[in-house]
């Protein structure tokens, strides 16, 4: 319910699409190419699982809309900046405001207590310390870990770093929360907290976007963006909860986006 | 970087990254070396070894000398000698008879000795062969002598003109412990024959020829031994702000018709030389130190490169988090800086601790430059910056999508 309101609102407005890939293509030395002229667009508050086989250039695809890596060609607009007009220092401060990113290896410092790892993803947004560690309590306590605070990552369980991990994208508020199988590396009750949790945030009114080769999850996910051998094949809009988005989201519809 | 300026979306400002402060910096730089103890101490040796080294090598040299300038001041640099030098025709010179007493009106000059050396050897007894002189000699003195050279009698006393009635010498600290005599009473072989040893010289390290001698008395001299009376070395004390107008005036008023046949010299220049001139020992050592310096630069230059290549995923993932390629190159640099920071104050500790106890044993003040320390402290910054910054700039231009690959 939540997130039909948030949707709503966030539809008005102008510049309404967080992600915005146009005939995106990327080839790697060697004449690879992990993407073939994908069009995609993510609105706020949208939950999508991008899904496919391994080498179907889902991970590559996460590394353009994160912006640490660039395409060879196709433009690609992230929170309404055209990521190639804009130099490196750029893009890291791009990414500093607006991007959350989760691994599957959570990838947090161990020798930093949860507060910590959590206050570290607010350091380049130019926060200062005492805010960051505030606002690194609060997030820790919407993943539900605000008995955590003070443990050190090899105290904690798979699933609760991987919270402490997501507590650490989405201290900053991001525009966009991209996650690389978060649940990979999980047993399945932690995966299905994890996976819980994602929609829990999403219905708060958080922009999500998932890679997951699990189909259980992405079959639950409101939306369904399906990759093999670098192409599209199939982007489905679950149209509960999204109101402005309820007819199959076609690449070509996507274009006049654009 | 492709920098084209097309923001099509007209009025959305591009994204400035925030700059981090030097709290954050020093934080993250600390963090990255707390989860590694046993080896930030390892490479951080190598620095502290270097650095101990060369302060306690500069501390020590400058303790030597802060010694031997005490020494210095309590004899005094207002001693000057002249001795007999060479003729124009390559002859030995002699100085006139009555030099000692033109010395002794030279304005500004208090005290007076001298000594005419002997071509005779002293011996234990007369049964020891001639030619075993032992590296002594035996020299005619003044009463003055002892005055102007702040010599002090061991034992027994300087020769006067009741003792130097009599075959009586006195004889310098080197002499007597040669000759194995150890207080006055006893008896030396002189020419031919015995002379009866009145009293015991301490050191004199302003004149080392003294201590090196038999003395007997001018009068005595000439009357037992045939010394024809002419000095061959001429000792005066000045007041401290006239010895180098006295310096100026001696050879001519010695020898007024051929001053360059007498040799003027200042005894404590020697010693104040050796003071001053970093001897090649000390440069070794401080070479050696250096060495060791570069040695532990290249230590931390290592261990930077392989946390490094150790940290991929956590520089993907700063670089995920919003880290400038800058950001991740002063965080590796300032970790190195740190690394051989933190050796290099651990050496200035040990080096001067090192010092410490050296002049402690030895009864030497204890003397370190103050430049040392800061220079040690610059040195391990340099060494700190160019050990860190091929390291940095590997890290920053690391691909975050490679370095978050999972391992």
């Amino acid at each position: 319910m939540i997130a039909e309101t948030n949707g709503t609102a966030r539809a008005g407005r102008a510049g309404a699409a967080v992600v915005e890939l146009t005939g995106v293509t990327k080839r790697y030395p060697g004449g690879v190419a992990a993407l073939e002229d994908v069009d995609l667009t993510i609105a706020r508050g949208e939950l999508v699982a991008i899904v496919g086989p391994s080498g179907s250039g889902k991970s590559t695809l996460l590394h353009i809309v994160g912006t640490l890596d660039l395409p060879s060609e196709g433009a690609v607009r992230i929170a309404g900046h055209d990521v190639a007009a804009l130099a490196d220092r750029e893009l890291a401060a791009l990414r500093a405001r607006h991007l959350g990113f989760v691994f599957q290896s959570f990838h947090l410092s161990p020798g930093l207590s949860a507060l910590d790892n959590v206050a570290e993803g607010l350091l380049y947004a130019g926060i200062p310390r005492g805010e960051r560690r505030r606002r690194a309590a609060e997030a820790l306590e919407r993943v539900g870990l605000a008995d955590r605070v003070t443990h050190r990552p090899h105290e904690l369980s798979g699933g609760q770093r991987q919270r402490v991990a997501i507590a650490r994208a989405v201290a900053g508020d991001p525009l966009l929360l991209l996650a690389d199988e978060p649940t990979g590396a999980l047993d399945t009750a932690s995966g299905e907290a994890v996976v819980s949790l994602l929609r829990d945030l999403h219905a708060e009114g958080s922009t999500i976007a998932v890679i997951t080769h699990d189909p259980e999850i992405a079959a639950s996910f409101p939306r369904r963006v399906r990759l093999r051998d670098g192409r599209v094949v199939e982007d489905t809009a679950n149209p509960a909860g999204r109101p402005d988005q309820a007819a199959p989201a076609g690449n070509s519809v996507r274009e006049g986006a654009a | 970087m492709r920098r084209r300026r097309r923001d099509r979306a007209a009025g959305t400002p591009r994204p400035v990254p925030a700059s981090l402060s030097a709290g954050d910096t020093a934080r993250t730089a600390f963090a990255g070396l707390r989860t590694r103890p046993g080896r930030v101490v390892l490479s951080a040796l190598g620095i502290a070894i270097g650095i101990a080294t060369m302060t306690a090598v500069l501390g020590v040299s400058a303790s030597s000398r802060a010694d031997l300038m005490r020494r210095l001041d309590a004899l005094g640099t207002n001693l000057l000698t002249a001795e007999a030098g060479d003729t124009l025709f390559g002859g030995k010179a002699r100085l006139p008879k009555e030099s000692p007493g033109m010395v002794g009106r030279i304005p500004g000059v208090r005290d007076v000795g001298a000594t005419g050396l002997l071509d005779v050897a002293v011996r234990r007894t007369g049964k020891v062969p001639e030619e075993e002189t032992g590296g002594l000699s035996v020299r005619a003195a003044t009463e003055g002598l002892p005055r102007t050279l702040r010599a002090g009698m061991r034992s027994g006393t300087w020769l006067n003109a009741a003792n130097s009635r009599y075959p009586a010498v006195v004889l310098g600290s080197v002499a007597a412990q040669r000759l194995g005599v150890t207080s006055p009473g006893e008896q030396v072989w002189i020419e031919d024959r015995y002379f009866t040893v009145v009293g015991i010289l301490d050191a004199l390290p302003l004149a080392p020829e003294i201590e090196r001698s038999a003395l007997v008395g001018w009068d005595g001299a000439a009357r037992l031994l045939g010394f024809d009376g002419h000095p061959t070395t001429i000792y005066e004390r000045s007041a401290e702000d006239r010895v180098r107008d006295v310096a100026g005036l001696l050879a001519a008023t010695i020898n007024p018709r051929n001053p360059e046949e007498v040799r003027v010299g200042r005894p404590s220049d020697a010693l104040a030389a050796r003071a001053a001139a970093g001897d090649a020992f000390t440069s070794l050592l401080l070479g050696l130190g250096a060495v060791a310096l570069l040695v532990g630069g290249v230590g931390v230059a290592n261990t930077m490169i392989i946390s490094v290549l150790e940290r991929r995923h956590e520089i993907g993932l700063r670089r995920s988090l919003g880290a400038t390629r800058g950001q991740i190159r002063v965080q590796f640099v300032m970790e190195s800086l740190l690394l051989s920071a933190l050796g290099g104050l651990a050496g200035a500790v040990l080096g001067v601790a090192a010092t410490y106890a050296f002049a402690l044993a030895r009864g030497m003040p204890f003397a370190l430059p103050p430049w040392s320390v800061g220079a040690g402290l610059g040195a391990t910054l340099l060494i700190g910056t160019v050990a860190g910054l091929y390291p940095a700039i590997r890290a920053a231009r690391l691909s975050p999508t490679l370095a978050l690959h999972a391992a």
